[in-house]
């Protein structure tokens, strides 16, 4: 599947936008896009590994929060995950 | 100091924008090019403000709406450099919560104060730091065309 990357992280995939990954689920893919791009770990998960809670995670348009199986949602090739960290403010 | 720079068009673009939803918030996302010391503002997306419940001191962009702005943004060979939204009757300074809700390292997230429906000064501010822990804000300059302004 293809893995979207937001601006401020492309600094830790080489500049890339999108990154190929093989995965069976949406947390295999999230292990197997940061053993291939390991700086991008503390980005995106807190030191006791949980994902951070200003990242949200889309599969196609879909949040993953509301998916019933969340990141155990499997996923095929032509799937593609968004990582979009929130804006907002006062 | 970095620089932020956008045409006349984008930077009236972007205050009229705030000057539209006063006294609510308006915000939206920046599409441009990186360059040595800054962003090339190419495009302003307009966004809806979903924070219905307090639009005249708080703002949120949808994450939906965001994942369909970088892909038009990719399409273009644009990326998100940054966002912006307006103060309403408050300085164009960025706020505690401002700060505690910023997350794009490296963006540019520009402020317009509105006062009483009159769109007044318009500051950037890059999001600097290396991670969540060690963000700060810097003010940037902004350039529009070839006048530098927002610099206090």
């Amino acid at each position: 599947m293809t893995v979207f990357i937001p601006t401020p992280l492309r600094l830790y995939t080489g500049g890339q936008d999108a990154v190929e990954v093989d995965a069976a689920t949406i947390a295999g893919a999230l292990e197997s896009l940061t053993l291939a791009y390991p700086d991008l770990r503390k980005h995106l998960f807190t030191a006791e590994g949980k994902l951070r809670a200003f990242v949200n995670l889309y599969l196609n348009d879909e949040d993953v929060r509301y998916l019933p199986a969340k990141e155990a949602t499997t996923v095929s090739s032509s799937d593609t995950l968004s990582i979009i960290p929130s804006i907002a403010g006062g | 100091m970095s620089v932020l720079r956008l045409t006349g068009a984008l930077y009236d673009e972007i205050r009229a924008h705030g000057e539209e939803t006063y006294p609510h918030e308006c915000c939206g996302a920046l599409l441009g090019k990186s360059t040595t010391d800054g962003w090339q503002i190419e495009a302003a997306v307009r966004a809806g403000n979903t924070r219905t419940d307090s639009a005249h001191n708080r703002y949120n962009i949808a994450p939906v709406e965001l994942v369909k702005i970088e892909r038009e943004a990719r399409r273009q060979g644009l990326g998100i450099a940054g966002f912006y939204h307006s103060h309403p009757d408050h300085p164009a300074q960025w706020s505690a919560t401002d700060f505690a809700e910023a997350h794009w390292l490296g963006s540019s997230y520009v402020i317009t104060s509105v006062a009483e429906g009159k769109a007044t000064v318009t500051n950037s501010f890059l999001l600097a730091g290396a991670s969540e822990e060690e963000k700060r804000f810097e003010q940037e300059t902004i350039q529009v065309d070839d006048e530098i302004i927002g610099r206090n």
